[in-house]
């Protein structure tokens, strides 16, 4: 697997001594670690803030670890009626498994008819969705925030949840993937006599097990992390979900650090979590959008 | 393709010489229609209908169609609309002057560092991805906290330098420095992923042949690594401009739009925010949607003249 750069890098080092190449390592691992530092630091601070006591965010001299290592900003911000960080956390846990899981199913319904099946009027209606890529997210925000509210669903998960659902990305990534497999295992089911509920439940959906992991892990995220729509929909304090809440929390006091680090912390541990799990799907999904662009 | 016949599925399928209709296609795609009905063809239209509207959203029967006023407001210098508009514009192509060299720049310098093969790249490679899997909530929140002037912890370095402390959230152009940088170290992963896997698509004998020929690092960069980039580039620019359009939450949440101009509004106030607080806060839906509507038609010539501009190179 040498590549681009490693061919680039070979012609470089036929020149060189090799005690050249081996200074020219060290710069590379040099560069590469200090700026693996920069891009860690706010991450590490945030989490050393919320470890230390009020007293102790303003020293003379910064510890990056903390003198005294507490969890009270966590007790505080946990115990407190008018910022419910754990009511926000369990709200932003069930909309994001429940716009996982409708996205999948939606998704690989439609993907599956488009990647499949025939019927009259499909190219029309996927140019139509196509169309839609190049149209700004913004222009969406009053009409669907006055859809919402004509259904009775402001402050109630399901505002929160439903617009998601219309997104065209999973469709075309889904699409793509079912394309990919061959289409001599669904004409064996066919002829077997499944019809074609049963081969895209039985035969399809198993194979498709790698793109729907993928397709889940970053919808989880997406909605996870989603802030705006929230922040419109939602109202009520104990309705919020965390990205929403941590506004509401630096709104809440001033120069409560502590406690507001210890908010962020909340919000970043499981996606922080997801990704060291599940990276490999989330770089590979992100490289698979350049592709395609 | 010797079987396309055979193949004919579902809908169309042969049987006994007939084609019958099926309804069984259009069950699969009815739950997505329907919310893209909904949620995506619905309100491009309603969105325009708004627009023509003076929508009263505390009492909706005192909505009026004031057909091209609310438009026309945005366009009349001296209309309360015009002066805040146009400076939130002004202020989002700002920050995505500002935003998009870097967003560009650094991400293929990281995608050139890590294509060089080393052991324990991977490991590199996660670690300067990891901001991106971050909420804007956390990422405004803990930028805002890192550049706070007191307790901060760049001034608190500056300062152990001896260096001036500026005041970052609240005076240009510092501001706008916080903001690109929150912005930077948030997404500047994308890119860097995008850009990796071109790199590692373009083939080795190009390099080979250039190293005979006797090409330097430098000209093999410029000369085959650029041009065999080009297609990802125009995406990568063209996805960072959009994107850097749409800013919202690190001002939201960083500087709170500020620092206050003479002229009124504030400096780092981007055109999201004022929608939002022309539709959200203030409730004039239909100059939100109006503004909306100008904004994304600005998006979308800009997003065809990138394209045009590049393909024209090739």
């Amino acid at each position: 697997m040498a590549t681009a750069t490693g061919a680039q890098e070979r012609a470089v080092s036929r020149e060189k001594t090799g005690s050249g190449k081996l200074v020219g390592r060290i710069v590379q691992y040099g560069l590469m670690s200090l700026l693996a530092l920069i891009f860690m630091i706010p991450i590490v601070w945030m989490i050393s803030t919320s470890l230390k006591p009020k007293a102790q965010l303003f020293e003379q001299d910064i510890h990056w670890i903390p003198q005294t290592i507490t969890l009270e900003s966590y007790q505080k911000i946990l115990a407190n009626d008018a910022v419910p960080v754990g009511r926000w956390f369990a709200n932003s846990l069930g909309v994001a498994i429940a716009v996982t899981l409708l996205t999948l199913i939606v998704d690989a319904l439609a993907a599956y008819a488009y990647a499949r099946l025939e019927f009259p009027g499909k190219s029309i209606l996927f140019a139509l969705l196509i169309s839609t890529l190049f149209l700004p997210g913004m222009m969406f925000l009053v009409p669907n925030f006055l859809t919402i509210n004509r259904l009775g669903l402001l402050d109630n998960f399901a505002g929160v949840i439903v617009p998601g659902l219309a997104g065209v990305f999973g469709v075309f990534f889904l699409r793509q993937f079912f394309e990919g497999i061959p289409k001599e295992l669904e004409e064996a089911a066919t002829i077997d006599g499944a019809n074609v509920f049963q081969t895209f439940y039985q035969i399809v959906m198993p194979l498709a097990k790698p793109a729907l992991a993928t397709l889940a892990v970053i919808t989880f995220l997406a909605s996870w992390n989603d802030f705006l729509w929230p922040l419109l929909v939602l109202t009520k304090p104990e309705m919020l979900t965390l990205p929403p809440g941590l506004r509401t929390l630096q709104g809440a006091y001033t120069s409560e650090y502590g406690q507001m680090m210890a908010g962020a912390v909340i919000a970043a541990v499981p996606v922080l979590i997801l990704y060291v799990a599940l990276q490999r799907y989330i770089v590979q999904s992100v490289a698979s959008t350049g592709i395609k662009g | 393709m010797a079987t396309a016949v055979t193949r004919e599925s579902a809908a169309v399928r042969p049987v006994q010489g007939k084609r019958r209709f099926s309804l069984a296609p259009y069950l699969f795609l009815l739950p997505h229609l329907i919310f893209f009905a909904g949620f995506v063809a619905y309100p491009f239209f309603n969105g325009l209908l708004i627009s023509l509207q003076s929508y009263n959203f505390l009492r909706p029967d005192r909505t009026k169609f004031v057909g091209m006023q609310n438009y026309a407001n945005l366009f009349t210098p001296g209309s309360v609309e015009f002066q805040p508009f146009w400076t939130s514009l002004g202020n989002t192509v700002q920050f995505v002057i500002y935003s998009v060299p870097p967003l560009v720049i650094i991400p293929l310098g990281l995608a050139v560092l890590l294509n060089l093969k080393l052991p324990g790249r991977n490991f590199f490679r996660a670690v300067y991805f990891m901001p991106w899997v971050l909420s804007i909530a956390v990422v405004g929140l803990l930028w805002w906290w890192i550049f706070q002037s007191q307790g901060g912890l760049i001034n608190y370095y500056l300062g152990r330098m001896g260096l001036e402390e500026p005041q970052w959230l609240s005076t240009l152009p510092w501001a706008w420095v916080a903001i690109t940088v929150a912005t930077v170290w948030w997404t500047l992963g994308f890119n860097m992923i995008i850009l990796l896997a071109a790199l590692q698509d373009i083939p080795d004998y190009l390099y080979e042949a250039a190293s005979i020929d006797g090409a330097t690092p430098m000209q093999m960069f410029w000369r085959i690594t650029v041009p065999m980039l080009r297609p990802v580039l125009l995406f990568i620019v063209t996805t960072s401009i959009i994107a850097s359009f749409n800013l919202f939450g690190q001002p939201f949440l960083m500087t709170g739009g500020g620092p206050a101009l003479p002229e009124g509004g504030g400096a780092t106030t981007p055109v999201m925010v004022q929608i939002y607080n022309e539709g959200f806060v203030r409730y004039n839906l239909g100059t939100a949607a109006a503004m909306s509507v100008v904004v994304a038609a600005i998006m979308i010539v800009v997003s065809v003249v990138n394209f045009k501009v590049f393909q024209q190179r090739d």
